[in-house]
């Protein structure tokens, strides 16, 4: 079917079948390839977006449960994304780097709801994704890290 | 030693289809012998490394390794911009293709700095003397009253300075300097090495614009997904493709033979049921709609199960000699006051990178080109020349970002596929493994049994030693019917044993394969140090001493140990791993109720390791509390990159020791996904500290896999220490202690 998808603010016309995850239409039939493929089972976040600012695995969902909503990946820009990209850039947190598109996202998503978050609050929201190169010292780090190049800005 | 030269303008054009202008220095690294797979033959002068001074000052490395998380672009970078005197900022790194021209490109055994970093100085250094030559001339001074900085070759007289770029041109008119006349700079004047650099590539890793294999697009291309039997080597009996073939975007679906790699080369690839489609998930759904009955063949009836019984039974008894046998075990045991003997388990594993197997291929008829997550490309190329009969100067393996590679794609099967469905469909395909089949048909790495019996006198000390281990071996993927361990395994931590005990005796059992097995991050020293820190645990604890202490006990007089290898083993460096991290965990002060303290030491790819770790342990369930890691890596060149490598190799030795067991029955692996095939997850992470030991004037050594099997072992005796039941099969989740 015909289907408009709004990703990062820019429309996307595609003809899909509905029940296609989301993941799929984004990556092969739009091509924005930073959005990752780790499981398809909602197990790993390397496919993590923002759905009406809602953190959502986007292998888990049917495309059709996107339309008429705004969808936000890696490729976008916002906020808090700006500071987390400086503080992951800060403390050098990537390895192989393919997680972090997914990490990045899920921790956009945390300092949308939590201004500060405690080591406690990351523990539980990045407990989704799977960092296979292990860097979860560094990304909770750079959750505090981008914390506090916020505040600095103000 | 390498020898340094000046590549010709136009050969360059003709290697790599670069424009040009300015220096080319090439160097030709010889081939460090892979421990298996031979590797292409190369003859004459094949320079495998290249820096690219452009007149505009640009820096260009052709990076001939494999980046895979470990950090090695940026590792390469700084040896060029730290003789070089260079700027930071206009040094970037071209990614290789895969060519016997970059000489052995097969990035795993820790190895890329050990072999690459002299090389790379050398040829900053040249570089640089030859920028300070023409700028002498033109101010009519002597070179030794030119300097250079920070991209500027400066006159020391005047303070005049010219760009490098401005140089590039005339520079590259000169000769070679002579060899014995290129200065390397002294450590203390180090400004790039042994300092913390971040990632080169970390704008891509932070916008999601990295192309890792499974980003390639290339026009009309089509995914392809395949069903390969669920039995390690069974073939397809029949199948049907009706439901399968109604699956909207689905093209094509047909057989793939298996192809078998002729012995002593090579991975081949399994065969199965291919579906080719529009996009990934129609390709996976028509998959999952495929009706396949197989011929199971040899090992239907395989059972893990049963098979960790039936290595348990072996390594009860006495099996082949290995060789290294010192005094007499048997009269040790009679004499002693006290004997200890265990049996510990590792279960089979597998990799698991984030980003699954897949290729991107495109078979044009005379030529094959590929984009893929390779960690050994010319492997892949040479293989595609094999069974496709194309010249191999036809071939071409691009090299992509790796999303993890852990051993796993080093393996190019998945490339292989790739190639015979482009081939099939006339059309350029990308192969994508499900997670699913990454987990159910991968190498793995090999499961163990070992048995441990020592001695103590009176005194407690460690009068003989015996162990006996089985696992299926590496060799068995390219030699089928390979029931004993080789050489290269045997000596990753169990032939060279440091300790200095005086009865010592080690055997080798049966183990046949079952599943294709294949290396994995730190490969045999998994067991080895999981077997050998145990044990020793276990002794110190009949000894009653401290297990610190034991270990320092056990190593017995300083000595170096001469190899084959430029790398002599060294005990004094090996005990001050030991004692520093003892230190920085505060090794013996009081713990809060519950928690436990556990060591383990081990020396692999050449690098000294020692690892503690805190555990609290409440209603039986274990949390990982802290870990202490020390390495002595020799020079380490880029610490921050060093330190990250071992944060993560202890978040992979916990998961192993946690989560990690692959199991069959009747032939088929029962684990699926990352529910069923766990991974450390944040929550879990516990604090790590990591502490790189200051041998700047020691050659480097390994750094990606040395951080891994301290950890396993390290979080039994932790497990011991606090509560005094002693893990002796992993992971810790079979036990419910997670
Ligand atoms: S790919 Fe969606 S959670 Fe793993
Ligand atoms: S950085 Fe490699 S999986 Fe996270």
């Amino acid at each position: 079917m015909d289907i408009n998808l709004s990703i990062n603010g820019k429309l996307h016309a595609v003809q899909v079948q509905e029940d296609m995850p989301l993941l799929w239409v984004i990556r092969d039939i739009i091509g924005l390839t930073g959005t990752k493929f780790g499981c398809g089972v909602s197990q790993c976040g390397a496919c993590s977006v923002l759905i009406d600012g809602k953190l959502t695995k986007s292998c888990g969902i049917p495309v059709s449960d996107a339309i008429e909503k705004d969808i936000f990946t890696i490729e976008g820009n916002s906020e808090n994304l700006e500071f987390l990209r400086q503080a992951w850039t800060d403390g050098n947190v990537p390895q192989c780097g393919y997680c972090q598109s997914g990490q990045l996202i899920a921790a956009t998503s945390l300092l949308d709801l939590i201004e500060k978050p405690t080591d406690k609050d990351i523990d539980e929201a990045m407990s989704a994704n799977i960092c296979r190169c292990g860097t979860y010292t560094r990304i909770k780090k750079g959750i505090h890290t981008a914390v506090k190049l916020k505040n600095e800005t103000k | 030693m390498s020898t340094i030269q000046k590549i010709d303008r136009r050969d360059f054009v003709k290697l790599f289809g670069l424009a040009s202008g300015g220096i080319i220095l090439g160097c030709s690294v010889a081939a460090d012998s892979k421990d298996f797979i031979p590797s292409a033959h190369i003859t004459g002068f094949n320079p495998n490394l290249f820096i690219h001074l452009q007149k505009n000052g640009n820096i260009i490395l052709i990076a001939s390794r494999s980046e895979m998380g470990q950090g090695i672009r940026t590792s390469l970078a700084s040896a060029i911009a730290e003789e070089l005197e260079a700027d930071w900022q206009y040094i970037s790194v071209e990614q290789a293709i895969g060519h016997e021209k970059y000489g052995n490109q097969n990035t795993d055994g820790s190895r890329s700095v050990r072999t690459r970093l002299e090389p790379m100085r050398k040829m900053g250094a040249t570089a640089k003397m030859m920028l300070i030559t023409v700028a002498a001339k033109k101010w009519n001074i002597a070179t030794t009253a030119c300097k250079a900085a920070n991209h500027f070759v400066i006159n020391t007289i005047t303070n005049e300075q010219i760009f490098f770029g401005d140089l590039a041109a005339d520079a590259a008119k000169l000769p070679i300097p002579k060899e014995k006349n290129i200065q390397l700079k002294k450590v203390k004047d180090f400004k790039f090495i042994g300092k913390n650099l971040k990632s080169i590539d970390l704008k891509d890793f932070t916008h999601g614009t990295a192309t890792y294999g499974i980003d390639v697009r290339i026009p009309n291309m089509k995914f392809a997904a395949i069903t390969r039997c669920p039995v390690t080597f069974g073939t397809v009996k029949t199948f049907n493709k009706d439901k399968a073939g109604k699956v909207a975007g689905v093209e094509a679906i047909f057989e793939m033979p298996r192809l078998l790699p002729p012995t002593g080369k090579f991975f081949g690839m399994l065969g199965g049921v291919a579906v080719i489609a529009n996009n990934t998930w129609a390709a996976f759904q028509g998959k999952i709609a495929l009706n396949i009955e197989w011929n199971k063949g040899v090992n239907e009836n395989f059972d893990s199960e049963e098979f960790k019984k039936t290595l348990t039974k072996r390594v009860q008894k006495i099996g082949k000699l290995v060789p290294g046998i010192r005094g007499n075990v048997n009269t040790a045991f009679d004499a002693s006051a006290k004997t200890i003997e265990a049996t510990y388990h590792v279960p089979f594993l597998a990799h698991a990178p984030m980003e699954v197997p897949n290729a991107t291929a495109w078979f044009k008829g005379d030529k094959i080109e590929v984009w893929a997550p390779v960690q050994d490309p010319q492997t892949a190329r040479s293989e595609l020349a094999h069974f496709f009969e194309i010249p191999i100067e036809n071939i071409t393996v691009n090299v992509t970002f790796l999303g993890g590679g852990f051993g796993r794609k080093s393996k190019s099967d998945f490339v292989v596929e790739a190639v015979a469905i482009s081939k099939k469909i006339n059309a350029p395909v990308q192969v994508v493994w499900t997670r699913e089949d990454d987990i159910q048909n991968s190498f793995y790495h090999a499961t163990s049994a070992q048995y441990l019996k020592g001695s103590l006198d009176r005194q407690g000390k460690v009068t003989g030693w015996l162990q006996r281990v089985g696992f299926p071996s590496i060799v068995s993927s390219f030699k089928p019917l390979s029931e004993y361990g080789s050489g290269f395994e045997l000596n990753q931590g169990f032939t060279n044993n440091p300790y200095a005990i005086e009865n010592f005796r080690l055997e080798n059992v049966k183990a046949e394969a079952n599943l294709r097995i294949g290396w994995m991050r730190s490969v045999v020293h998994i067991h080895s140090a999981f077997g050998i820190n145990s044990f020793v645990d276990e002794l110190a604890f009949a000894a009653q001493k401290d297990p610190v202490q034991f270990h320092l006990d056990l190593l017995g007089k300083d000595r170096i140990i001469e190899g084959k290898s430029k790398f002599p083993f060294n005990s004094k460096r090996f005990k001050n791993v030991l004692t520093t991290t003892a230190k920085t965990a505060n090794w013996g002060e009081k713990l809060p109720k519950g928690h436990g303290l556990g060591i383990a030491v081990h020396y692999s790819f050449y690098s000294y390791i020692a690892t503690v770790v805190e555990v609290s342990v409440l209603d039986k369930k274990v949390k990982v509390e802290n870990i202490w890691t020390t390495i002595d890596c020799g020079l380490a060149l880029n610490k921050d990159n060093i330190k990250n490598q071992l944060e993560g190799a202890a978040i992979f030795g916990m998961s192993l020791a946690l989560y990690g067991k692959i199991s069959a029955k009747e032939g088929a692996i029962t684990q699926n996904n990352f529910y069923d095939y766990q991974m450390t997850r944040m929550k879990d992470a516990p604090k790590i500290h990591i502490n790189i030991v200051d041998a700047m004037h020691e050659p480097p050594t390994g750094v990606g896999e040395p951080g891994v099997p301290v950890i396993a072992p390290a979080i039994c005796n932790a497990i011991f220490n606090a509560t005094g039941e002693r893990v002796r099969s992993l992971p810790l989740s079979e036990l419910g202690m997670v």
